[in-house]
């Protein structure tokens, strides 16, 4: 007479030991559903061979202990975050298999969303979703899948589409998204519904060994404590009620039509990594601070304008190239909505000492392009200051008279030169020749280093000439 | 080495990935967002992965996945986005696992604004989630830090099994100075702890659940034991013409820089006066405080908050010398001018 033996799955521990007591028998109900649909995924993972590679994400609610029994990497996570957690360790582990098993108030309530955007993501990764229409772990409290009706410790008359709404329909949900591959629901409430989920299990798993995506397998399971219920009883209310309102079935299936992939693996190289970042290999500071009047030393500045005029360019660059030169420089923009609205500033410091503050209240220069920003900032200036404005556009000369005025047609000299934009570079050359600073070389050296668009130099190096022979000229006339 | 200019919230990814990091998750928030870009513009070009994740909420737990499988990931937000991760916080830190959390911290409470507060100070360093734990937290004050600190914070995440913060504000982000950029660090030991995949896992669990109150309670103990490791190893701090000061300001972050600024200034005129800036917020330079609360006359501490770190400092010098505070709010940092004036009428009270 042939003999058919039993045997434990290998993906099970041979004895559960993570709980004391626990040994040879589980810490579920008698009658509950998890410790059918544990096997059925153990002796899945058992006949792919992918015990070794497995990866099982244990969620909050009663499955929280999966971890007891699963011979795998172990993962147990915070609420409802069961996908997104998976989505982390998958990223990193492509060749594993990672499960999340989620219960219905785990999945459909507070991870509501984690589930709808790892299946939207196509994340490779299978998730075995428990309904259960309750919250077992916590007591028998009502879940997105409760049904109308149905008496829960939170729903002591019954659940009602008044005040809890309708039940959540999460297989039909998952499947309208166009990446997952395959979503079905079925049942473990006999031999012949319990078959049909043996093959779902299969099929996720097997779809994630083929790097194919997401899989979801809704699982109509049953919770004779919470529903006080004997295990036959609880069966029968699944078939008679649960079924009506989530029929089982293939809700979505691509298996199929989807290409078998080879996982991609994770490779760490610190490989030529200095360029990736695009961080400069040649020593940058080529010249040296040159020699400048006590007055214009160290400058603190404030540079504002509109938007659009590259008042945040001119800092960059006076940055950049006073870097270069061996200064310590600090450069920080108004950021956010302020900048958004049009107007823009910022605040640069050149000095030879460590600079403190990068934050100039008392600018020794400012750069003004528009007259909001001469209006603004001209009472800030210290006395002995230097202010500079653009005097095609702001018809008044500034009306401090212990500070030194420096006025350039910029945007003029701009137009004629054919873009209005580089009216900035135009007052840095100015600024430049006229305060001794930053040498022309150095500024010039430094423009690619600055400039983002690298066909713009040869027309920003022109008006930053343009702006040093005007300062040139204005300063053989006085 | 060669310098590049370059904004504290771009040098924080470069650091990041110089120490090894290749996995970012994040979610977009005004003033820390230029670190996921870059993070999505740099991480693919060396093989590492960046994902915007659903929410914050996501974000920290799928660090929590990534951390759980040996590798150095990082997320960054701005304060709302923090107090939204501090239950995933909670839970890396119960279950042990090395992550890297930037917060590039905003005005608040509620939406508040995009202006640098430095208001999350008790959320971070207190424990904005639950249960008894601590997140290891390094404040930047220029680029070059937003830089090594990150590296750092990379390094002491593993070496303590831990979370590890940034704590830096807007201004500190969006700022561009010069950085030097350190040889990258070489690739880590396997942990024994971590899930790999490769068979040898059956014994790894990565889980914050201890039922039992008893295990619970040692496993709390091992945490606080491993605190104070932290705290007796990695004190940072840097002194600012503390050895002759009769009074001390004590600041972090951009504060540090306008309280330079000031000292200068005060030191010109004549008044003995110092800069004391914790490096780590924690562990907090507490004996530090102690030393010097025997010798000086006052300290003034300054934030940009309502007074969150000066409770430290007041648990520090212990009422032995007066600890007095001068804070802004809504995202106003002070001038130094306005700090000299209130500095000089708190030393004359």
């Amino acid at each position: 007479m042939a003999v058919t033996a039993y045997k434990k799955a290998a993906s099970f521990y041979e004895s559960y030991e993570r709980k004391s007591g626990l040994k040879d028998v589980t810490h579920y109900c008698p009658g509950c559903g998890h410790g059918v649909l544990h096997k059925l995924i153990a002796e899945a993972l058992d006949d792919f061979n992918a015990t070794d590679k497995t990866v099982l994400i244990s969620p909050v609610g009663c499955s929280v202990f999966a971890y007891y029994y699963f011979k795998v990497g172990n993962i147990q996570c915070a609420h409802g975050r069961a996908p997104a957690v998976a989505t982390g360790i998958k990223r990193v582990l492509p060749h594993s298999v990672t499960i999340a098993y989620q219960g219905d108030g785990d999945l459909a309530a507070i991870g509501g969303n984690n589930i709808l955007q790892a299946a939207n993501r196509g994340e490779n990764i299978t998730v075995f979703f428990v309904n259960n229409a309750i919250y077992g772990m916590t007591g028998g409290q009502m879940a997105p899948t409760t049904l109308l009706g149905q008496k829960t410790t939170t729903t002591p008359y019954g659940r009602t589409t008044a005040n809890e709404g309708m039940p959540m329909k999460v297989a039909e949900i998952i499947s309208q998204l166009d990446a997952p591959v395959y979503v079905e629901r079925v049942a473990i409430t006999d031999a012949k519904h319990t078959m049909k989920t043996r093959a779902a299990v299969r099929k996720a798993i097997k779809n994630q060994l083929e790097n194919k995506g997401f899989s979801l397998v809704e699982v109509l399971s049953v919770c004779p404590s919470g529903w006080k219920m004997t295990p036959v009883q609880a069966k029968q209310w699944v078939e008679e009620h649960m079924f009506k309102i989530f029929p089982p079935g293939v809700y979505k299936d691509e298996s199929a039509e989807r290409d078998i992939r080879e996982a991609n693996k994770f490779i760490f190289s610190t490989e030529d990594i200095r360029s990736k970042l695009d961080i400069p290999s040649q020593e940058v500071i080529k010249s040296q601070i040159p020699q400048v009047p006590e007055r214009y030393k160290d400058p603190r500045m404030i540079l504002a304008g509109f938007g659009g005029q590259g008042i945040l360019m001119l800092g960059v660059g006076l940055s950049e190239a006073g870097m270069e030169a061996g200064y310590n420089v600090s450069w920080i923009p108004s950021y956010g909505p302020e900048m958004r609205g049009g107007t823009a500033n910022c605040h640069v410091n050149l000095s030879t000492n460590r600079v403190g503050s990068p934050l100039v209240s008392k600018p020794t220069v400012l750069v003004a392009m528009n007259l909001p920003s001469l209006d603004k900032f001209e009472d800030l200036v210290v006395p002995g200051g230097l202010i500079i404005y653009d005097s095609s556009l702001i018809n008044r000369a500034p009306q401090r008279d212990d500070v030194e005025v420096f006025a350039i047609p910029a945007t003029e000299l701009a137009d004629k030169l054919g873009n209005t934009r580089v009216a900035n570079m135009i007052i840095l050359g100015a600024y430049i020749e006229y305060t001794g600073v930053l040498t022309k070389a150095t500024v010039l050296d430094a423009l690619p280093n600055f400039l983002k668009k690298k066909t713009m130099v040869p027309l920003n190096r022109i008006a930053i000439e343009k702006g040093i022979e005007f300062a040139r000229q204005k300063m053989n006339k006085s | 080495m060669a310098k590049q200019l370059i904004k504290g919230n771009e040098a924080i990814v470069k650091g990041a990935i110089l120490a090894g990091c290749r996995f970012f998750f994040g979610y977009p928030i005004t003033p820390a967002s230029e670190i996921a870009e870059a993070a999505a513009y740099y991480l693919p070009r060396v093989g590492g992965t960046f994902l915007q994740a659903e929410s914050e909420i996501a974000s920290i737990n799928m660090l929590y996945g990534a951390a759980s499988g040996g590798v150095r990931a990082m997320t960054a937000s701005s304060s709302p986005g923090i107090s939204l991760k501090q239950e995933g916080i909670s839970y890396c830190a119960g279950s042990e696992l090395p992550v890297v959390i930037v917060d590039i911290m905003r005005g608040g409470p509620g939406l508040g604004n995009i202006a640098p507060e430095q208001s999350d100070y008790n959320q971070m360093i207190k424990g904005g989630g639950h249960g008894n734990y601590k997140v290891i937290a390094l404040a930047p004050n220029c680029a070059q830090e937003m830089c090594d600190l990150t590296m750092l914070a990379f390094e002491l995440a593993d070496k303590y099994r831990n979370p590890a913060a940034i704590m830096a504000d807007g201004f500190i982000g969006q700022m561009m100075e010069p950085v030097e950029f350190p040889e990258a660090l070489p690739r880590l030991e396997k942990k024994e702890w971590a899930i790999y995949a490769e068979g040898q896992d059956d014994d790894k669990l990565i889980c914050s659940i201890l039922l039992d109150p008893p295990e619970l309670e040692q496993h709390n103990i091992k945490l606080q034991e491993k605190y104070a490791k932290i705290r007796q190893n990695e004190v940072r701090y840097e002194d600012y013409y503390l050895d002759d000061a009769d009074f001390i300001l004590i600041g972090y972050g951009v504060v540090s820089r306008v309280l330079q600024s000031a000292v200068d200034e005060l030191r010109a005129a004549g008044i003995k006066i110092g800069m004391l800036r914790p490096v780590s917020l924690f562990p907090f330079p507490t004996e530090h405080i102690q030393h010097l609360a025997e010798r000086v006359k006052k300290f003034i501490v300054i934030e940009l908050s309502n007074g969150q770190m000066v409770d430290d400092v007041r648990l520090a010098v212990n009422g032995a010398k007066p600890v007095e505070f001068y804070g802004r709010m809504g995202g106003v940092v002070p001038t130094t001018d306005e700090i000299i004036a209130n500095v000089r009428k708190i030393i004359e009270a």
